[in-house]
C-alpha cells in the first residue's frame, strides 16, 4: 500500500524552514476539512459535489508523492460524476492513512 | 511584473506564492480563494498576470476568463490534463500548468508571461484565438463545470432551448447554457448549417430531405422558408 511521504514538500521549501513549516500546518488544516466535506457529500448523495472535493484531494495525493492514489482518485472523481460511489470504501482506508499520516508530522 | 492567485485551494496557492518568491523581478499582489473577488480588484487596478486554477465551485477559470473585457495574461493551474486544449482557445492564455508545480516549470511558465508581456505590453481581449472554427476538430461546452469535449464530426443536431440549447451527439444529449447563436459561432460552416430558427444541423448527417423537413437518425428537423435557398445550394443535387 503507497505512503504518504513529504519528498515534493521537501523540493519545494528547499532550506527555507520557516515555509515549509508553514506549508505542512496549512496542509494539516485543509485535509480534515475536505475528508470531512467529502463525507458530508457522500452521505448525502451529492456525488458531484462529492467529485468536486475529490478532485482537490487528488492535488493533495500528488503533493504527498502518491502517484498511485493520485490515479485512483482520478478513476474515482469520474466515477463519482455519474453518480456511482463503488470506491468510496477504499478511498476513505486511503483518506485515514493520510490523515494518520499528517498527525506524525 | 505584478500578479495575483486565484485558488480555492489554500495549499495550492501557497505553492504558487512560493514559486513567485523565487523570481526577482515578480510581486504577488494578493491571493484569492475565488474568481469573483479577484475581478473586483482587477476592476480597480491592473496587473500583469493571473495565476488561475480553472476547476473551482460556482464560478470556473475559463469564466473567469470569459468575464473579464481586459483580462491579464492567465497562467492556468489546474490538476487535469483535459482542459489544455480549451485552454489554449483564449488569447490570454498563455500557459498551461499541471498542479503540483515545480521550479523548473514555473521557470518555463514566467519566460512564456515575459514573452507575451514583450509581444503586446498590455493586457489583451478574452476573445478566442486562431483563424476560426474551421481550424479546430472540436468544441468544448461546459457541463456542471466540467468541460466536456465534442468533436464536430460527433454532433448532429442542436436545438435552441431559452436560454439553453440541446446538443444531440452520435451517443448522447447534452442541455448547455448558452445560445443558438453563440454556438454557431463556433461551428465551422463547412459542416454545419441553419436550417431554422431553432436548429442547426451537422450537414454530412442528413440521410434525407422531405418537403419542408430533414432527417438526421430518426429525427425530423424543421426548415424554415428562408434557410431552404442555403440549404439547396449546398446540396450537391443530381
Amino acid at each position: 500500500m503507497e505512503q504518504p511521504n513529504l519528498k515534493y514538500i521537501k523540493e519545494l521549501s528547499g532550506d527555507d524552514i520557516e515555509f515549509e513549516q508553514k506549508f505542512i500546518s496549512i496542509l494539516k488544516d485543509e485535509f480534515p476539512m475536505e475528508i470531512a466535506a467529502y463525507k458530508e457529500h457522500i452521505d448525502s448523495k451529492e456525488t458531484n459535489e462529492a467529485a468536486d472535493v475529490v478532485h482537490k484531494l487528488k492535488h493533495k495525493f500528488n503533493i504527498l508523492s502518491m502517484e498511485e492514489t493520485y490515479r485512483f482518485a482520478v478513476q474515482f472523481e469520474e466515477q463519482l460524476r455519474t453518480g456511482k460511489t463503488d470506491m468510496d470504501s477504499d478511498f476513505r482506508i486511503t483518506l485515514t492513512r493520510i490523515n494518520d499520516f499528517l498527525k506524525t508530522i | 511584473m505584478t500578479c495575483i492567485i486565484i485558488d480555492d485551494e489554500a495549499t495550492a496557492r501557497a505553492i504558487v506564492a512560493k514559486h513567485c518568491s523565487m523570481v526577482s523581478d515578480l510581486k504577488v499582489v494578493a491571493e484569492f480563494d475565488n474568481a469573483i473577488d479577484a475581478i473586483k480588484l482587477l476592476n480597480q487596478q491592473d496587473v500583469d498576470v493571473v495565476f488561475l486554477d480553472i476547476h473551482m465551485p460556482g464560478f470556473s477559470g475559463v469564466d473567469f476568463v470569459q468575464t473579464l473585457k481586459n483580462c491579464p495574461k492567465v497562467v492556468l493551474t489546474t490538476s487535469d490534463t483535459e482542459f489544455a486544449i480549451a485552454a489554449y482557445e483564449y488569447e490570454a492564455i498563455v500557459d498551461y500548468m499541471v498542479k503540483p508545480l515545480t521550479a523548473e516549470r514555473f521557470k518555463k511558465s514566467i519566460q512564456k508571461v515575459k514573452s507575451a508581456l514583450d509581444k503586446k505590453g498590455t493586457p489583451v481581449s478574452n476573445q478566442q484565438s486562431g483563424s476560426g472554427s474551421d481550424a479546430l476538430q472540436e468544441l468544448y461546452i461546459n457541463i456542471d463545470k466540467r468541460l466536456i469535449k465534442l468533436h464536430f464530426n460527433e454532433i448532429l443536431v442542436v436545438k435552441a432551448q431559452g436560454d439553453y440549447i440541446d446538443i444531440t451527439t452520435e451517443n448522447k444529449e447534452y442541455h448547455v447554457h448558452t445560445t443558438l447563436k453563440k454556438i454557431k459561432d463556433k461551428l465551422p460552416d463547412k459542416i454545419f448549417l441553419q436550417i431554422h430558427r431553432s436548429y442547426i444541423i451537422n450537414f454530412s448527417k442528413i440521410i434525407d430531405i422531405e418537403d419542408n423537413s430533414v432527417l438526421i437518425r430518426k429525427m425530423v428537423i424543421p426548415i424554415s422558408r428562408s434557410n431552404r435557398p442555403e440549404l439547396m445550394r449546398r446540396l450537391n443535387l443530381v
